[in-house]
């Protein structure tokens, strides 16, 4: 090895932060690992204390803008990351398995009056089914081929629910029914169970369930079969087809496990929000969280939950800059991708895979670059 | 329905040519990159928008003050063209500069190129939206269309609009026959050039194999250079059509026009110049029908439909994939 | 994830820290005896310019007040909704808990429909000057109030002025496809349909520019009045490629196209003549109404640009709060009872509500475009018939 590569490897280890913790985590044991969890878990509750307002949101009441943009962004972002940073694969429409869940809740709440906890599993099996039913025939498709479908896809779902009678075009379904009160037990002065007009917080708490739900079942899937399975799509389809990887049903499962969590992402905002219109559902809003899985980290849980956190936050904290915020937005995607594709917080074997790879979507003139040097 | 079709068949068939003059010359932007980069240059929409502010910019700051006719039209129209052409290819190269030759050259992942080509978009939109219209074209009127003359003073117009001859319900008027024309022979140049000339086999060889054109001494740099201020000029092209048609702009115009340009490149095999020019017709036509027959708040649906379609069932496009070689 | 133990902490510090900065300024704030109003709707976002036209009534209204040295200064907050019903929570929330006694908004159907309960729940009296969605005022609401008349009234009042009044029989009518417009051209339409008429229609989407289906649609069936409902933004493009497109007949629209935007983007000659509805008489300085030059003059000089759609009915909505409370309600309920007895002439329109919250007053006014200026033509009858 020689001096410089040396250098540039102490460089590289310099350069992360934290990284010793990650070898740390890697290898700590059961017990401890569950206490962190644990520890995140009652954190994610206790934030919409009002004591953290007047620092993080000067503007809009703080336990409201946890629930929505933050919360939902955080679980939308852990969805899309199933599909773009496990899969490999670009999905440019995400928002529109949002919509297929907000819809179900509307039309089946408004209409049927049935409750929240019979829509949510509808919504959500609604989603994934519209995922496999977009999936089945274009995940054949080259990556960037994908991306322009979902886009389309994407746009196809708003633009319906916006003509269509029965969804009640662009005056939008009002009257969604909230949650079922389930008890007035009170902890801290917030009746935790109670799904009222005023105060957010029950909302948000069952938010962090749904999420940590959520993570625990990407988590077990990220190290099983499955997830190895998708890592090696995602480093290399052809490769892994020929070592015998059913590559199609498993990007297919991707697709349909990040569309099922955009579903119940849609059930519970719809229910909260109590009015659904095709407004609430553009397509800078898939670029969004699309920007939110990418800049925190694709691939790596911590880093997307960090990046929505943060891609959701910033515009609001910063409400005085309101009107710049999406030039800001934009430029920041670009300057991330130029100096830091792998995201904040990236995933380590990502990042191993962006290096030498590519990352499952192949190079930007990749030939080119190796030949000029 | 269908009555409406055939009574407004002629009249569909002439707006569906024009309006698929326009996305042709867009879509050349998005193949002509997709061919040589493989990467799907999301901000070229914006780059359309930024041609119509060009043409619009001359029109304000010269002062125009029309109808014209003969000859003064002729130069009016060719200034306000190359005022498109410049601002549009000067975005297009500054873009490829500073939003994707970086990641060219860290041979980044095509994954990130399209998150910066969106980013870019995002970016050009809103600096439109909050700095440049209020500044320059439109101040106080908060995000309104723009139209030639700032809100309040009298409407000026460039040429008045005639109807030349009928074909059944279908009225040819001059400046639908203008863009029509010109945009064929746009084309023609093009192709010629792509074809003929000595960049334009640099163009060609890039795209077919890129590492073997480096070896034969082309210069990369340049090629894709070359081929953004392509793109960039045919669509600043397009938004001086568009903007003598409509006569209003903004800054949001080019995001469902961008998608329809590209769904029109797919269409007719992206990476091929021709395919570019029949898809943008076929997709023209195709909306136009369409909207007669299921009433026009579907013509954004049917264009997309068409899209997904064609992604799903024959990807490669009406006359293929040309300008490189089929990549699975 | 190890490094979230100390980012804890650093949080647990934090709020400490802000909670014993709140605990300091704790009662600083009454000192002031301030009177909190509110308003809520869009001051960014693509709707804004409707939304800022409404915050700028506001404020010239609160301005004057203040200018009269009353024993408590008016307040104004402005929340910003961005008009999208998923954002105007958060802010509506926030608007709750700062506690103001009266709320100028929510300025869209939309977002009245997501955050109307909360202020119900809340007991904050609310006036909305812009939004006409009917179903509002199904739903009950004691505290929620608007200014102007619902979509129902004048879809049918329009429908009879171009029947009785125009004594037209082809119509062909086009809406732009938003929250607004679905509503009034529906009834629009039903009001046809009860005089034996059925037009022709379509439906345009706001944000395309090429209109060219719609104009061969319309050019096809020949009608002698289109009746465009919808906002000025695609009435304008609409208009000119009619016009462009050979199309003569009436151009007839409603209040959401009242704006001088639609002659600037149609052009003066292709508006020429155009007859434009709306139930309000905001920009008729000719009414016996001295008031309305006044504000007219005095909106201008405040923000040198001329007064737009809903500003009157913003202005108007504040000067009824402040009324109420110049007669000494200083409480949100003491407010909400005093809306009950309000009568008086607004600049917009004669201002006194019904016992759902609609406004009383459901007349139609008429203007018509002539030397690019809208101008103001009166009732149904003075629409000129040539």
């Amino acid at each position: 090895m020689s001096a410089k590569a040396r250098l540039g490897g102490l460089r590289d280890a310099a350069a992360v932060p934290g990284e010793k913790l990650r070898d740390w985590w890697d290898t700590a044991p059961k017990g401890a690992r569950w206490a962190v969890y644990g520890l995140l878990f009652v954190g994610a509750l206790l934030l919409p204390w009002s004591g953290l307002a007047p620092i993080m949101s000067p503007d809009a009441k703080w336990s409201s803008i946890l629930f929505y943009p933050i919360g939902i962004y955080v679980l939308l972002a852990i969805g899309l990351n199933i599909v773009v940073g496990y899969a490999g694969l670009l999905d440019l429409g995400y928002v529109a398995f949002w919509a297929v869940g907000a819809y179900s809740m509307a039309v089946l709440g408004a209409y049927y009056h049935w409750s929240f906890w019979e829509i949510l599993p509808i919504g959500i099996a609604m989603a994934a089914i519209s995922g496999v039913i977009l999936g089945a025939p274009t995940l054949r498709l080259r990556g960037d081929y994908l991306a322009i479908v979902t886009l389309g896809f994407g746009e196809i779902i708003r633009k319906f629910a916006e003509n269509s009678d029965y969804l009640r075009e662009n005056r939008g379904i009002d009257n969604v029914p909230r949650p079922p009160d389930m008890s007035e037990a009170e902890i801290g002065g917030v009746q935790i169970l109670e799904y009222g007009v005023r105060d957010a917080r029950p909302y948000y708490y069952l938010l962090v369930v749904l999420i940590a739900v959520v993570i625990i079942m990407v988590k077990r899937l990220e190290n099983s079969r499955v997830g190895r399975s998708w890592a090696a799509i995602r480093e290399d389809e052809d490769a892994a087809e020929l070592m015998g990887v059913p590559t199609f049903k498993f990007k297919l499962l991707a697709f349909g496990l990040g569309a099922a969590v955009g579903g119940a992402a849609g059930v519970l905002w719809a229910s909260k929000t109590t009015f659904v219109a095709p407004d609430s559902f553009p397509f800078i809003l898939s670029a969004t969280i699309l920007a939110a899985v990418v800049l925190g980290g694709s691939g790596n849980l911590v880093g997307v939950i960090v990046g929505a956190f943060l891609v959701a936050w910033l515009p609001e904290r910063f409400r005085g800059a309101e009107e710049y915020r999406e030039l800001i937005f934009g430029a920041a995607i670009v300057l991330m991708m130029i100096w830091r594709p792998e995201g904040l917080i990236p995933s380590r074997r990502r990042k191993a895979e962006l290096k030498d790879g590519g990352g499952g979507s192949g190079h930007l003139g990749a030939e080119v670059a190796e030949v000029s040097k | 329905m269908f009555h409406d079709f055939t009574a407004q068949f002629w009249a569909n068939t002439i707006d569906g040519v024009t309006v698929g003059s326009i996305y042709a010359l867009v879509a050349l932007g998005y193949t002509m990159v997709y061919g040589v980069l493989r990467l799907i240059n999301f901000a070229h929409s914006e780059i359309f928008m930024i041609g119509t502010f060009g043409s619009l910019a001359v029109i304000q700051f010269v002062g125009f003050t029309g109808p014209y006719g003969g000859f003064a039209l002729v130069g009016v129209l060719l200034l306000c063209l190359a005022g498109a052409m410049a601002a549009s290819g000067g975005a297009a190269v500054v873009l490829e500069r500073v939003a994707y030759r970086p990641l060219r050259k860290k041979g980044a992942s095509r994954l990130a190129a399209l998150i910066s080509a969106i980013g870019a978009s995002l970016f050009l939109q809103e600096l439109f939206a909050t700095v440049i219209i209020p500044k320059f074209f439109a101040p106080g009127r908060g995000r309104d269309m723009v139209g030639f003359t700032p809100p309040g003073e009298e409407q000026v117009r460039i040429m008045d609009k005639e109807v030349l001859f009928s074909i059944g319900s279908g009225d040819v008027r001059n400046d639908k026959l203008l863009i029509v024309v010109a945009a064929l022979l746009m084309m023609v140049v093009l192709q010629m050039f792509v074809t003929r000339s000595k960049l334009g086999r640099g163009i060609r060889a890039t795209a077919q194999d890129p590492e073997t054109a480096v070896l034969l001494g082309v210069n990369i740099d340049r090629i894709v250079m070359t081929t953004f201020l392509i793109g960039g000029v045919m669509a600043g092209a397009a938004g001086f059509f568009f903007l003598i048609f409509y006569e209003v702009t903004n800054y949001f115009i080019g995001f469902i026009l961008g998608i329809k340009a590209f769904t029109a490149a797919v269409l007719g095999g992206i990476g091929n110049i021709k395919g570019a020019l029949l898809g943008g017709f076929t997709l023209g036509l195709v909306e136009n029908y369409g909207a007669s027959i299921f009433g026009s708040q579907w013509k954004d649906v049917i264009a997309f439909t068409i899209l997904v379609v064609i992604l799903m069932f024959r990807p490669s496009g009406i006359l293929g994939e040309s300008l490189q070689r089929a990549r699975a | 994830m190890k490094r979230v133990p100390p980012t804890m902490r650093l949080l647990a510090l934090l709020g400490a820290a802000s909670l014993a900065l709140t605990a300091c300024g704790g009662d600083g704030g009454e000192a002031g005896g301030e009177i909190k109003l509110a308003f809520i709707g869009a001051q960014t976002g693509p709707n804004a310019q409707l939304g800022i036209n409404i915050s700028n009534g506001v404020e010239l209204a609160i301005e004057q007040y203040n200018a009269t040295n009353p024993d408590k200064k008016v307040v104004l907050t402005k929340y910003d909704t961005k008009g999208e019903p998923s954002v105007a929570p958060g802010q509506a929330d926030k608007l709750i808990e700062d506690e103001p006694v009266a709320i100028i908004g929510p300025a869209f159907s939309g977002e009245s429909k997501a955050v109307a309960p909360k202020f119900e729940e809340a007991q904050i009296p609310n006036i909305s000057p812009s939004a006409t969605s009917t179903a509002l005022a199904a739903n009950g609401w004691k505290y929620w109030h608007r200014i102007i008349t619902n979509d129902d009234s004048q879809g049918a009042e329009d429908a009879k002025a171009i029947v009785s009044q125009l004594k037209a029989k082809k119509i062909f009518l086009v809406d732009d496809n938003e929250e607004y417009s679905i509503g009034l051209a529906g009834k629009f339409l039903e009001a046809l349909k009860a005089e034996g008429i059925t037009p022709g229609s379509d439906k345009i989407n706001p944000d395309d520019t090429d209109y060219s289906s719609t104009i061969n649609k319309i050019k096809a069936a020949d009608p002698e009045v289109v009746f465009f409902a919808g906002y000025y933004a695609a009435g304008g493009k609409l208009l000119k490629q009619m016009r462009d497109g050979g199309v003569d007949a009436l151009f007839f629209s409603d209040d959401g196209a009242l704006d001088q935007g639609l002659i600037d983007t149609a052009g003066a000659k292709q508006a020429e003549g155009s007859i434009i509805s709306c139930a309000c008489q905001s920009v008729n300085p000719t009414a016996d109404n001295p008031k309305v030059q006044e504000f007219i003059d005095a909106y201008k000089k405040k923000f040198n640009v001329d007064q737009g759609t809903y500003s009157a009915e913003g202005y108007d909505a504040t000067n009824v709060f402040l009324d109420a409370i110049k007669a000494g309600n200083d409480t949100t309920e003491k407010i909400n009872e005093y809306l009950k007895t309000v009568d008086v002439q607004g600049v917009s329109k004669p201002i006194k509500f019904e016992a759902n919250g609609e406004i009383a007053d459901k007349s139609i006014f008429y203007f018509q475009v002539k030397d690019g200026k809208l101008e103001f033509l009166g009732d149904a009858t003075k629409i000129p018939t040539s």
